[in-house]
């Protein structure tokens, strides 16, 4: 398998203060890698420096051409859709507004609408609230418009920051199975931050352990999950 | 009261005016929380362009919109070359760059065009009054004009993508740059619109009050008050207080404060509304649950 996103020696921080130390990480195409680690370890910065939020350092390849020190629409522009942390909903427009912008940068009107049509299989719910005022949603439909808005850009990389985060266990969990379903049959790439450990190494391929800004270890999920010594250490499960 | 329904047509057409400009510092307001001071400078500026390109010999509706056009470019060249490098500083930067652009702007055009007040022709003066004596003949096709502009910018944020983009920008520019929208342009384009709507109200307005250089002073201050009093996030709700503060000076004008003290209407206005229910009567309350 080929790699999709490839970061090499990449820093990043906010002003003066380096908040990642040069990190080393990849998700394959097709693929899920998770970042995980405690709070203030850099995952949503890591986040952050892929779409250009942040001033970087290092190299950033997407299927081999760098983008690191692109602007943030140009690399949404390349196929990289972000669901960031605080869900990035706009609040005053409608649903039916918010996945519209969604596919902003897209021409082709008939497959916008059926893409509509398949993220409304995904998540039904939608589909009552089409013309609802999007800040009237609930957490988890917000989360739901979220990933929405981010499929119907018909991304090659899903950057999902916490799409658990604040919402009721049942709601992760459908969420969390959802996401499964879309990864099956869209064929997407996935860089998943999440605290929550046991939840992202259940749905990824790949882990890299992050703290404070460096990764201290990495590699297949599934190894990840049974070498006990880590999860106690830094996992807490 | 007798000429009551002329005082009242009157008002509308220029509420018109006034709620083209209430617009024009909508749009700016919605993009970056603060009132474009220069707003009426700037469509002085273009209504004098519409004068040279007639004095020039161009037809009036050739000149009409090569004036919109050129208003509109340097809308956009005055947000590229004047905000955008102050895009990240603190308010007071952004007001000082307001004031700056006022005096700018309205000393520029003194001194372009020159500071003695100019006749501005209209294209629908030739009609003369109208349903017997009830509105002239430009009150009616200037407040035909301006409800044009005000249905295309409405029918342009609401059904086109780029309109939609336009609005996104403003309100989370964030999550618009996630989804591949170009959010410095954008803010450019607002600009640029808001221009070229000024720039109508302008060339609207020049034949009822003449053209000079502060001509648009007064015209701000109460398209400040509609806006208020419409609620100044809101583009709907300032339109319907342009027009309304437009009859309401009128009538006050007409028959209680006479024509001297107009102007005090729409500074008592600005401070009632600010006062009483400083969100506007349309301000927008955004529901939000977190």
């Amino acid at each position: 398998m080929a790699a999709l996103l490839e970061a090499e020696g990449l820093t990043a921080g906010y002003g003066q203060t380096a908040v990642l130390h040069g990190i080393d990480f990849a998700v394959e195409e097709r693929g899920v890698s998770a970042l995980l680690g405690a709070n203030g370890a850099g995952k949503t910065t890591t986040l952050r420096a892929v779409s250009g939020m942040v001033r970087t350092g290092g190299a950033l390849r997407l299927a081999g051409d760098r983008i690191d020190g692109l602007a943030t629409e140009e690399i949404a522009r390349r196929g990289v859709a972000h669901v960031p942390d605080g869900r990035g909903t706009f609040m005053e427009l409608t649903v039916e507004e918010n996945m519209r912008l969604g596919a902003y940068t897209r021409r082709d009107k008939a497959g916008v609408e059926a893409d509509f049509e398949r993220v409304f299989g995904y998540f039904p719910r939608l589909k009552q609230r089409f013309k609802q005022q999007a800040g009237t949603l609930s957490g988890g439909e917000q989360q739901m418009l979220a990933i929405s808005r981010a499929l119907v850009l018909r991304p090659r990389l899903l950057l999902l920051d916490e799409p658990s985060f604040g919402l009721a266990p049942l709601v992760v969990q459908e969420i969390f199975s959802i996401m499964r379903r879309i990864r099956e049959e869209q064929g997407v790439s996935i860089l998943l931050v999440e605290q929550n450990a046991s939840l992202a190494l259940d749905f990824a391929d790949r882990a890299y352990l992050l703290e404070t800004g460096r990764i201290v270890v990495s590699g297949p999920a599934a190894d990840i999950r049974q070498d006990e010594s880590i999860r106690r250490s830094y996992l807490g499960y | 009261m007798e000429g009551l329904p002329h005082q009242i047509v009157a008002g509308i057409a220029t509420g018109g005016i006034y709620a083209s400009v209430a617009l024009a510092l909508v749009m700016i307001y919605q993009a970056t929380h603060h009132v474009n001071f220069a707003q009426g400078e700037m469509a002085t500026f273009s209504t004098f362009i519409a004068l040279s390109l007639i004095q020039a010999g161009f037809p009036y509706w050739i000149a009409f919109v090569l004036t919109v056009v050129i208003s509109f470019a340097l809308g956009v060249a005055i947000e590229r070359l004047l905000m955008r490098p102050v895009q990240n500083a603190p308010v007071l930067t952004h007001v000082g760059v307001f004031i700056g652009l006022l005096l700018i702007v309205g000393n520029a055009t003194g001194w372009v065009f020159g500071y003695t007040t100019k006749v501005f022709p209209s294209p629908f003066e030739s009609e003369g009054l109208l349903f017997g004596g009830l509105v002239s003949g430009h009150e009616l096709g200037s407040t035909v004009v301006t409800l044009a502009v005000l249905l295309l910018v409405y029918l342009f944020f609401r059904h086109t993508p780029l309109g939609l983009a336009m609005r996104a920008a403003a309100y989370n520019p964030v999550s618009s740059r996630l989804v591949g929208i170009r959010v410095g342009w954008m803010l450019a384009l607002g600009w640029g619109l808001a221009a070229a709507v000024g720039a109508v109200a302008g060339m609207m307005v020049a034949p009822v009050v003449f053209l000079d250089p502060t001509m648009m002073l007064g015209i701000l201050l109460y398209a400040f008050a509609g806006a208020l009093l419409g609620g100044i996030d809101n583009p709907m709700g300032a339109v319907i207080g342009g027009f309304a503060v437009g009859v309401l000076e009128n009538l006050a004008g007409a028959y209680v404060v006479g024509t001297e003290l107009k102007l005090t209407v729409a500074l008592a206005i600005i401070i009632g509304v600010l006062v009483v229910k400083p969100s506007g009567l349309f301000g927008r309350v955004v529901l939000s649950r977190v």
